[in-house]
């Protein structure tokens, strides 16, 4: 089993690069056991959707 | 008429500052990329005609102007600067022995609310000032400019090994942030 070090890793890459069939495999497995390690991962993906929307919103309206 | 088009891409201006200055951190260097951009716009005007977003089409020339500037400000960061970087061991005290969280990582709640309240932003975005030059930089190339991993080491000059390294610290840090100063609040 991958520790959490090297999952929350591999979650990030995840965001910048296909990972292999091992590498998804060894996530998800991770993450049917380690609730932490879920909750980084949908965290690091709702940073991406925030910091898109960060010049966005406040453009244009003198805001 | 030409002078239509001058007013309304003078009207984007505070969004495209605002845009180069999330990414520069500088704010002559901001001010600049802009300038070059909203004069590359200008003479640039046919290419836009039939193009349905101004400020999708006018950001499109800043982040080429912003990339130049990065290129500009890498070759002065000093390249000690780019070996410390890759050293992960800040995240240590979050990992036990074994490689496990030590302590839980809690969900966040409302995330979506958060995307809704200009407050939250200015969190994340004292969360991004925090982040060291480099991996900040590197950060936004990637999740506020949306350039591909590869785009960034050449422009910055380093392997995507390292580049992965930046984003996944960046990432854990702001993470960490914004539980401590919005949602674990």
């Amino acid at each position: 089993m991958a520790s959490c070090k090297e999952v929350t890793r591999l979650v990030s890459q995840g965001l910048d690069r296909n990972l292999g069939l091992g590498e998804r495999l060894a996530v998800r497995l991770h993450f049917v056991v380690c609730k932490q390690c879920y909750n980084v991962g949908r965290q690091m993906a709702f940073l991406r959707r925030a910091v898109q929307k960060l010049s966005q919103d406040e453009s244009g309206k003198g805001g | 008429m030409p002078g239509d088009f001058r007013t309304q891409i003078e009207a984007l201006r505070p969004y495209l500052l605002r845009y180069a200055s999330m990414q520069l951190r500088n704010p002559d260097a901001a001010e600049d990329a802009v300038q070059e951009a909203l004069l590359a716009a200008l003479s640039a005007e046919a290419s836009f005609a039939g193009r349905s977003n101004l400020r999708t089409w006018l950001t499109g020339i800043l982040k080429h102007k912003v990339v130049d500037a990065i290129r500009r400000q890498s070759r002065e960061l000093p390249a000690s600067a780019a070996g410390e970087e890759v050293d992960l061991s800040e995240l240590d005290p979050l990992f036990a022995e074994d490689g496990h969280f030590k302590v839980a990582q809690p969900a966040w709640e409302g995330p979506e609310d958060a995307l809704g309240q200009k407050q939250f932003f200015a969190a994340l975005e004292a969360c991004l000032a925090r982040l060291p030059v480099r991996t900040g930089r590197v950060f936004l190339m990637r999740e506020h400019m949306g350039l591909e991993t590869g785009e960034i080491c050449k422009e910055l000059g380093i392997t995507p090994t390292h580049c992965w390294v930046l984003l996944y610290r960046a990432r854990m840090a702001l993470r960490e942030c914004l539980q401590t100063n919005w949602f674990g609040k």
